[in-house]
């Protein structure tokens, strides 16, 4: 019973959610970004979006992070509504958003502080950066970071107050493609080792066949999952297995096809 | 001519590349570090600009002594030889210690300047009498008088700070108050910001006659219109820095688990901590306005009050000597406030430097 509650709790329901927002020059106008967007994951599911630039990605993790409201539809996360942020979802954004103003530690601390648990989670702090790597640029402030440097800031950032669901906007985008690799592998361990619920917003195909459990492909405007895409394959995967590049190549095969149907629409 | 030159470049080059290729990486290093240690020594025209320049404007003061009546100068000679033995001391001291070697190298310049500047004034006011006498007097009178009153000048400038002090701490804290509560929250926007624009914009200093009559005394009232003047630009900014807080910090406080107060304290606020120091500037520029119109006009002390009294007696000579105190003076707070800033704003890059 204890279990199955668990499991209710952490896993992510959303039904039929719209969203638009005002076109700039035309107040009366509204621009929809969203189109009905209804999915479900799991509870320890390991799930990404795909989609080109645009269609709305970022917006759907804004909503589910509840830094949005929709104008319909219900997102849900295990049985209560989502109204408002909670640090239970947390949300790594495609910029890192460092505060400019505290050390990489005290960025890295900042929910604790902001949960006031600080005095008893202290010690995981070092646990974290660590993790990411960066356990010699504790004191330093974040301009003096690289751009893949502070992304793994960030991480940590939100990792540290354990969230049940984590949303990743592109979290690895600014990172080479070594350190990406390793950081895939990290994020891959964290994920097993906690069994967080993650949404992964990626441009990267291959990363999202490695990572994921379930694929999500958006087309844009107005955004909606066109196509949904089991990854079947054994992990550790094996990023030049013939499965792994026969399913990248119907992956590619439709996103070109869904690119080329919504020019076709366009015009 | 053109064969020839043709056929040298070839015979010339090759050797020249060979040679120098292997040691080139080692060279440019050895010539920084040269240069690093023959910059290390203090040259022998920066050790000697200082006295000497205090030599030429001393030998200027005598030459015009001479024919000139009377007057007590011994303190202004005195300064001179002052200046020229701090000088070979340094320049003894600044052989063993680094740091004062970089500064004497850095501030040797316009100290000399400074120094023939003050020959320069001697030459136009003492020496030739080029402006209206009683008005300008030269260089050691006005050292003659700073020497004489140093107890009351020493009294005013105390004064002046307590009642400066005073005045801005009430304006700072008051304007970062309504500043945050104006930036964050909209229905206190809505009403405060009228206010904050019609009142706002007016001088302190035009307030005058009426504090002066509404309050009990002049020190009071006069630190009031210093809070005044103050509470304004540190208001606008504050409340501008914070409203501007970007988005994006905010959100990513709020995904953490944050609630009112943590995004208050410690997202706005440290976002809008350069805008503030903007604000903490303009205000001191409007205190010092403040304060010596405040002094010269109510308040019978400070050195506004010093300065207005001096010149009712048409002792010009205590004027400058006032103002040279209020320069230092006000300077120093200046200087203090940038280094607090630089302090605080460790974390942005490139902040201007006093
Ligand atoms: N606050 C807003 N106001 C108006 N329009 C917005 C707002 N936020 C997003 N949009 C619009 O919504 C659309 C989707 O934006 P979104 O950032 O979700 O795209 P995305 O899929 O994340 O793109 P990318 O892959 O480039 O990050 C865009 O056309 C954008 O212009
Ligand atoms: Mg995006």
């Amino acid at each position: 019973m204890v279990a199955l509650a668990e499991i209710e709790a952490s896993s992510l329901g959303i039904r039929e959610v719209r969203k638009s927002f005002p076109v700039p020059d035309d107040p009366l106008r509204r621009w929809p970004v969203l189109d009905g967007i209804s999915f479900s994951l799991a509870a320890g599911e390991l799930v990404s979006l795909i989609g080109p630039s645009g269609c709305g990605k970022s917006t759907l993790l804004r909503l589910i992070a509840g830094l949005e409201s929709s104008d319909s539809g219900e997102l849900l996360i295990g049985s209560e509504k989502i109204t408002q942020p909670g640090a239970e979802r947390g949300l790594v954004f495609q910029d890192p958003n460092l505060f400019p103003w505290l050390t990489v530690r005290r960025n890295i601390q900042a929910g604790l502080v902001a949960r006031g648990v600080l005095r008893e989670k202290r010690h995981e702090v070092d646990d974290f950066m660590r993790l990411v790597g960066l356990e010699t640029f504790a004191d330093a402030y974040p301009h003096h970071l690289s751009g893949g440097m502070a992304q793994r800031v960030a991480l940590a950032r939100a990792l540290i107050n354990h969230p049940k669901v984590l949303l990743l906007d592109e979290p690895l985008g600014a990172l080479d493609a070594f350190t990406r690799m390793r950081m895939q592998d990290e994020v891959l361990r964290l994920w097993q080792g906690r069994r967080t619920t993650m949404l992964l917003v990626t441009h990267d195909i291959d990363e999202a066949i490695y990572m994921s459990d379930r694929i999500m492909i958006m087309s844009p405007r107005p955004g909606r999952i066109e196509r949904t895409i089991s990854v079947a394959l054994d992990r550790p995967r094996q990023r030049s297995s013939p499965d792994f590049l026969r399913l990248r190549g119907d992956i590619l095969e439709f996103v070109h096809f869904a690119g080329n149907a919504s020019i076709e629409n366009k015009s | 001519m053109r064969p020839e030159k043709h056929n040298s470049r070839p015979e010339i080059s090759p050797p020249k590349s060979t040679t120098q290729l292997p040691s080139a990486p080692t060279h440019p290093n050895g010539d920084a570090i040269q240069r690093i240690e023959r910059g290390s020594e203090l040259g022998w025209r920066a050790q000697s600009a200082v006295p000497l320049a205090a030599l030429v404007a001393l030998a200027i003061h005598l030459l015009f002594s001479k024919s000139a009546p009377v007057v007590e100068t011994h303190s202004y000679t005195l300064f001179f030889y002052e200046i020229v033995g701090v000088s070979i001391v340094l320049s003894i001291a600044q052989r063993f210690w680094m740091r004062l070697r970089s500064w004497m190298r850095h501030m040797c310049p316009i100290l000399t300047a400074a120094i023939l500047l003050l020959g320069l004034w001697d030459i136009v006011t003492f020496g030739f009498q080029l402006l209206p006498m009683p008005y300008f007097p030269g260089p050691a009178a006005v050292l003659r008088n700073l020497i004489n009153d140093r107890a009351l000048l020493l009294d005013s400038t105390w004064h002046s700070l307590a009642l400066l002090l005073s005045g801005y701490t009430v304006g700072v804290l008051v304007g970062l108050i309504s500043g945050i509560c104006i930036g964050w929250s909209t229905p206190v926007r809505y009403w405060g910001m009228p206010l904050l624009k019609v009142v706002g914009p007016i001088p302190a200093t035009a307030w005058i006659p009426l504090a002066m009559v509404v309050s009990p005394s002049t020190v009071v009232s006069a630190a009031g219109l210093i809070a005044l003047a103050v509470w304004f630009p540190v208001t606008m900014l504050t409340a501008s820095g914070i409203s501007n807080t970007r988005a994006s910090y905010l959100d990513v406080a709020r995904t953490l688990g944050a609630g009112r107060a943590y995004l208050i304290f410690r997202v706005a606020i440290p976002a809008a901590v350069p805008n503030i120091f903007i604000g903490l500037f303009m205000g001191l520029g409007a205190s010092f306005l403040t304060l010596v119109v405040a002094e010269s006009v109510g308040v019978k002390s400070g050195l506004g009050w010093y300065v207005s009294w001096a010149q009712g007696w048409a002792e010009y000579g205590k004027v400058y000597a006032a103002l040279i105190i209020m320069a230092a003076f006000f300077s120093t707070i200046m200087t203090l406030l940038f280094k607090i800033r630089d302090r605080m704003l460790v974390w942005q890059k490139g902040v201007i430097k006093w």
